[in-house]
């Protein structure tokens, strides 16, 4: 925008109104086609998908084996892909690795199966520091990291999405699949959080 | 390419802030932006690089506004870029907006 401003910069809500009613006005944007995909990504998607993943992943051996070996196959059986998900990597964590993810250039993320980023996966301060200190802002979520315990940080790009299948909780022996999926919690995929113990109140996640 | 987008390992961006129970969308026009960015690369006005490489093209803007204020100045800037539109008639009706007409 090289045009000078002599008087302050229009409100975004207006520039967005605007720049929509210009695009409506001459057919290149259908205004239901708008509402349907906000709608989409505002009620339907979510980490709920990305939960299911995982507690089938870890009730079911050759799942979880399908799931790391080919996740955008595997994902794809409990019916998501699409956008921002065609090319899936399954990053394990085990006694010995803990995984992250994060996209340092922007905000690629797995749409299919967590939905749209928070926030602060967006911002300046956890895409600039992860990388450089993961475990103490991995710290600041509450995440303590045992020193043994090596902390891989993977930086997402346009072709490629990760999802984190967080280690299963103990004394979840009893539970079943839709009881696991459950304590799955968004930051337990992004590699920011751990999973529910049975119990542990739900909330401070987002949108279901 | 080096940009101002190109963040990681930077320093001084302090600690990472996060909110209880976000909501997707934070107002309407997030919704809208939103949509028309995603709009124009599904009709085929621009791929997946070209609205990322409109985002990175913001210079120090970049780095005082908001994330999808980052998706409007890529719509308004494709838009005009593709020919969808001029730059003098998206002038016009901000204007006009502004003026509440």
């Amino acid at each position: 925008m090289a045009h000078a401003h002599t008087e302050p910069p229009a409100p975004v809500a207006l520039r967005v109104k605007a720049i929509e009613s210009l695009l409506v006005e001459k057919g290149l944007v259908d205004p239901a086609a708008l509402d349907e995909l906000v709608d989409l990504f505002e009620n339907r998607l979510g980490p709920r998908n990305g939960a299911k993943v995982v507690a089938r992943a870890w009730t079911d051996p050759a799942y979880r084996q399908r799931l790391l070996a080919d996740g955008t196959s595997a994902i794809a059986e409990l019916g998501f892909s699409g956008a921002q998900g065609e090319h899936m990597i399954v990053l394990e964590n085990t006694d010995r690795v803990h995984n992250v993810v994060v996209c340092t250039l922007c905000s690629c993320y797995p749409w299919p199966v967590l939905g749209l980023p928070p926030v602060w996966y967006k911002s300046a301060p956890y895409r600039a520091r992860v990388v450089m200190e993961p475990r103490a802002v991995l710290a600041e979520f509450g995440l303590e990291v045992p020193d043994e315990v090596e902390v891989r940080v993977w930086d997402s790009n346009a072709e490629l999405r990760y999802l984190v299948l967080p280690q299963r909780p103990p004394g979840t022996e009893h539970l079943s699949e839709a009881e696991l999926a459950e304590l799955v919690t968004r930051d337990s995929m992004i590699g920011t959080g751990q999973p529910r113990r049975p119990g542990q109140a739900a909330g401070a996640e987002g949108p279901a | 390419m080096n940009g101002v987008h190109d963040l990681g390992g930077m320093h001084g961006f302090g600690p990472v802030v996060r909110e209880e129970n976000e909501p997707v969308f934070h107002a309407e026009w997030e919704r809208r932006a939103f949509g028309l960015l995603n709009l124009l690369g599904m009709e085929g006005h621009a791929n997946i690089d070209e609205l990322r490489h409109a985002i990175e093209r913001m210079g120090p803007a970049y780095l005082t506004t908001s994330y999808y204020e980052h998706w409007l100045a890529a719509v308004e800037m494709l838009a005009v870029e593709k020919g969808l539109i001029t730059q003098a008639e998206l002038d016009a009706r901000v204007a006009a907006l502004q003026a509440g007409s």
